[in-house]
């Protein structure tokens, strides 16, 4: 087969479900695995004659987010029905936003392997309600939980600027990312906090022709993996049927396709010719929305510094890795007790060390945050200024910061907490000190070395003996004092006795 | 002239809202429709040139509710009136399109 030159052109739009207590247009719970049907009131259910009313939390944490995105922030918008004949939103229309979304004309910029970013375009943000769900069942029947029904959900477009499987994949994660900084969203896949939908084609050049093949849109999408691993998918499928069929994209030639995630292949679905003919039309019930210029600063002084920024600043800034930042960067507790002890004084590579190796460990262990494992950012910090110096090397870190955690989880020993001296106490009352003490550890290495003549005679007679005898000595040392030594300074001792 | 609407129309409008005509109602509707569409042309004569395009009738914008929970009805209340149940779920005609998920 002739291997023709292509490229895949996505485009992707994303569900995020907004973290607040209450729906988007009535004050039922959003709660994930309630009993069926057991949140919802007359609005949700669609009944005559209800009203629905915005929630405000759920409109501020949209604009939130459309500005972290850099969209334009129009300073009027309106709400628009979206005719929608499926039993899972029983009004028989989702409310919506059609030609005014709440923010359009951004961009996200996404991390690529190589280490560069790359910026992907944002068309839209604009937000809904949520469906229900459907189950279906045997027979020929299908069981409804309108719990979901009316739950936030902001829609985000992007432009067609992506083009494989990666980037799309890099996006979602930066996204997801991105929201949780913000705290508009949980953004926890497993919850369906987040659902994607990429439309795929290819530009293929054949013979200095370049042709494109049809657009096909994957629906609800609700992992990075499956993400991913359909985009692949359908490129090298579209890749297949072009030289199959030589088809083209045309008008009216977009198609929808399902992911069968147990056979990893994309399933052709059939669709009523009119299902997309939605009949938007202005929503009566709801009042617009004028965006006071006092609102949209109230609004941005919840901004933060987002992640990719702040993983890129700890690079430059720290010299950290690009890993090292990127882990201190996925959770946004972990990038502010990061900063907390570093300001505290700590080195920001040894602050890393301990987190990454220790903290963030221990904290998976317990299923929270490093914040919540009542180690305080100041310990961090002078656990960190005691490996500088010397006085503890990093293993003995660990035991401490386990200690610490060991203690805080005791309700008894709440007195510890916030107590400046934690570290040192607990270093002491474990052992932990090194010596450093020249005049200490000079007269142990003079006992260690009247102790061993045979070692003392294969380091001064140098060769290949040398360096094994000299790290005898050295464990000598250490076993003497039973490992509080600081072997560099006994290393200069022994260097400076036996030359 | 107004752009009447024709039986074709109609007979479709209906199909995507999910609603069974008899040809008498739709002959009916079909009448009713263009005349709507008659004076909504009507309008049309008005000079709207420097009026801004209204998206509420009423002049009022930001009606909010804080982000507070509110007693929902509970299962059995909801489920009171629904034509069918099974268990704690709607009971509906199997849902072939797979076009739900909003």
């Amino acid at each position: 087969m002739a291997q023709l030159q292509h490229k895949v052109i996505v485009g992707l739009e994303i569900h995020v479900q907004l973290c607040t207590k209450s729906k988007m247009f009535c004050g039922c719970a959003v709660e994930f695995g309630a009993e069926p049907n057991s949140r919802v009131c007359p609005v949700c259910l669609g009944m005559p004659g209800v009203l629905p009313v915005m929630n405000k939390q759920a409109y501020e944490y949209s604009v939130l987010t459309a500005m972290a995105l850099d969209c334009r922030i129009p300073t009027f918008t309106k709400w628009d029905r979206k005719s929608y004949y499926y039993p899972d939103l029983p009004k028989n229309y989702q409310i919506s936003q059609y030609d005014l979304p709440l923010g359009e004309n951004g961009f996200i910029e996404i991390p690529l392997e190589s280490g560069r970013t790359k910026r992907i375009g944002i068309t839209r943000a604009h937000l809904e309600e949520d469906a229900g769900k459907n189950l279906h069942t045997a027979g020929n029947f299908s069981q409804v939980d309108l719990n979901r029904t009316g739950t936030p959900l902001l829609e985000i477009v992007t432009e067609p600027d992506m083009n494989s499987g990666a980037e799309v994949r890099a996006l979602a994660v930066e996204l997801q990312r991105m929201v949780r900084f913000l705290g508009v969203s949980e953004a926890d896949m497993q919850k369906g906090h987040m659902r994607f939908e990429p439309n795929i084609n290819l530009a293929i050049l054949k013979d200095g022709v370049e042709y494109r093949t049809s657009i096909v849109e994957i629906k609800n999408l609700n992992s990075f993996r499956a993400l991913e691993r359909s985009v692949n998918h359908e490129e090298h499928r579209q890749l297949d049927e072009f030289l199959d069929t030589g088809k083209v994209m045309k008008m009216g030639s977009k198609t929808t396709r399902g992911w069968d995630d147990e056979r990893e292949v994309t399933v052709l679905q059939r669709e009523k010719e009119e299902a997309h003919d939605y009949r938007y039309f202005p929503e009566p019930d709801l009042m617009p929305v004028k965006l006071a210029p006092r609102w949209l600063d109230d609004i941005r002084s919840h901004m933060c510094e987002l992640p990719l920024k702040r993983q890129m600043r700890y690079v430059e800034q720290y010299k950290l890795s690009d890993y090292d930042a990127g882990v201190l960067t996925a959770e946004r507790s972990t990038a502010d007790f990061f900063d907390e002890a570093v300001e505290a004084g700590g080195e920001p590579k040894r602050v890393c060390n301990i987190l990454a190796q220790t903290g963030l460990r221990k904290a998976n262990e317990k299923g929270c945050s490093i914040a919540q494992l009542g180690v305080q950012a100041i310990d961090v910090a002078k656990l960190a200024q005691e490996i500088e110096t010397g006085r503890i090397n990093a293993s003995s870190a660990k035991t401490i910061f386990e200690e610490i955690v060991k203690l805080k989880a005791n309700v008894f020993s709440r007195a510890t907490v916030e107590d400046p001296l934690t570290v040192q106490r607990i270093a002491e009352q474990l052992n932990l000190i090194q010596k450093s003490d020249a005049g200490e550890l000079e007269a142990i290495v003079d006992q260690i070395i009247a102790e061993n003549p045979k070692a003392v005679e294969d380091v001064t007679s140098g060769g290949k003996k040398s360096k094994k005898a000299k790290g005898f000595l050295l464990g000598q040392v250490m076993q003497k004092t039973k490992g509080q030594a600081n072997p560099k300074v006994v290393s200069e001792i022994l260097a400076k006795k036996l030359g | 002239m107004a752009e009447k609407i024709d039986e074709a129309q109609v007979r479709k409008v209906a199909k995507l809202s999910r609603l069974e005509l008899t040809d008498a109602e739709v002959g009916e509707f079909t009448g009713q429709l263009s005349a709507i569409l008659g004076y909504v042309e009507k309008m049309n004569e008005l000079d709207t040139e420097n009026v801004e395009p209204l998206a509420h009738c009423l002049p009022i914008s930001n009606v909010f509710r804080p982000d507070s929970v509110k007693e929902s009805l509970g299962t059995e209340k909801a489920l009171a009136n629904a034509p069918q149940r099974d268990g704690d779920f709607f009971k509906v005609p199997k849902i072939l399109d797979v076009g739900s998920g909003a």
